[in-house]
């Protein structure tokens, strides 16, 4: 097993596979509904000006999510 | 055309908005998806543009409702405000999931979007756990098309159990067999049987538990075992609906308060 990185640490431009789910509750569940389940390809798309928040591609969409979220997905990079 | 909050402040009155669900001659179609899936587009071609605006009760958000004749049946359609989901507990999901359950149409058409059918699925088997009176449109099919994407509706409709119909509502194509398959699904010429979800092990030892109490809590109105799985989700806002829509609490709220400390320790094991 590779090691695990939160997804916030990931680089433009490459791509991880969703290992685990951090947060609890509705976040949780809002990521869920987003398509964030293990095995999901990610691929981080592209960072605001200020860092925050970023762009990632899921499942044939591109979401924004916050530090505070990305920082509670684990994924592998790919 | 969409709605916005301002449109709609014109007209509020009552909780379910001059909709009679008493009248037997009416029949209640809920049209529910995700944004952008045209689901506008599919009311304002079901019902000719005769819609009005709608606004539910101590809500600012938006649906509306227009009505349509087909073989002599009058047909009341809901627009429902567009979701993913129908449990993550923002207003809009709130009003969606509270006209689905505690109304209870005649039918719910479920409208996603051909492009992108893996994130729309998602809502389709959220309210197929709900009720069984489901349809799917899979509409936008031209862009699917264009894309080079094959939908096989036959496959899903086996898999799914329920009616899915193909639409392309821009340009008014499916829309007939959409009315037509309603038409069935209202009459009971059409059972559709939703496939099942079947969760892991855990999860399904406490539904087994505790369903039967929830059939005897609730009754027919609202699916138990769906009720079930929002104790074990912790869901607290599904059930101040519940309190707000029925009169048989005391013993529900026991039972969640004990269910709510479940869920949370469990939650971390449901996935991963």
């Amino acid at each position: 097993m590779e090691h695990e990185l939160h997804l916030c640490d990931l680089p433009v431009g490459s791509i991880g596979k969703v290992t685990r789910l951090l947060a609890i509750g509705l976040p949780r569940r809002r990521m869920l509904d987003l398509g964030l389940i293990p095995g999901t390809k990610i691929e981080c798309v592209r960072r605001s000006p200020l860092g925050d928040p970023t762009a990632f591609h899921i499942r044939g969409a591109i979401i924004a999510l916050r530090y505070e979220e990305s920082q509670q997905i684990l994924i592998k990079p790919l | 055309m969409k709605l916005t909050h301002r449109s709609s402040e014109k007209k509020v009155n009552g909780r379910n908005n001059n909709i009679d669900f008493s009248d037997p001659n009416i029949k209640i179609i809920a049209l529910a998806g995700n944004p952008n899936t045209g689901k506008s587009t599919v009311f304002n071609s079901l019902t000719g543009l005769n819609q009005h605006t709608g606004n539910w009760a101590g809500k600012t958000v938006t649906h509306a409702k227009g009505s349509f004749y087909y073989r002599n049946q009058h047909y009341v359609l809901v627009d429902l405000p567009g979701t993913y989901s129908l449990l993550a507990n923002s207003v809009e999901e709130q009003v969606a999931r509270d006209f689905i359950c505690f109304n209870q149409p005649h039918a719910t058409i479920v409208v996603l979007d051909a492009t992108c059918l893996e994130r729309n699925l998602n809502l389709a088997l959220q309210i197929m756990e709900i009720t069984p009176h489901v349809i799917i449109c899979i509409n936008l099919l031209d862009e699917a098309q264009r894309k080079g994407y094959f939908i096989d509706l036959n496959s899903l409709n086996i898999q799914l159990g329920v009616p899915v119909v193909g639409t392309i509502a821009r340009e008014g194509k499916g829309l007939e067999h959409l009315k037509d398959i309603t038409y069935q699904v209202v009459n009971n010429l059409i059972t559709p049987k939703p496939a099942k979800l079947i969760y892991s092990s855990d999860i399904e030892r406490t539904l087994e538990k505790i369903t039967p109490q929830l059939e005897k809590l609730l009754g027919e109105r609202i699916n138990a075992r769906w009720v079930g799985l929002r104790l074990i989700d912790g869901d607290q806002s599904l059930l101040n609906a519940i309190y707000e829509h029925i009169d048989t609490f005391p013993e529900l709220k026991k039972e969640s308060e004990v269910l709510k400390h479940y869920g949370e320790t469990k939650q971390s094991n449901i996935l991963g």
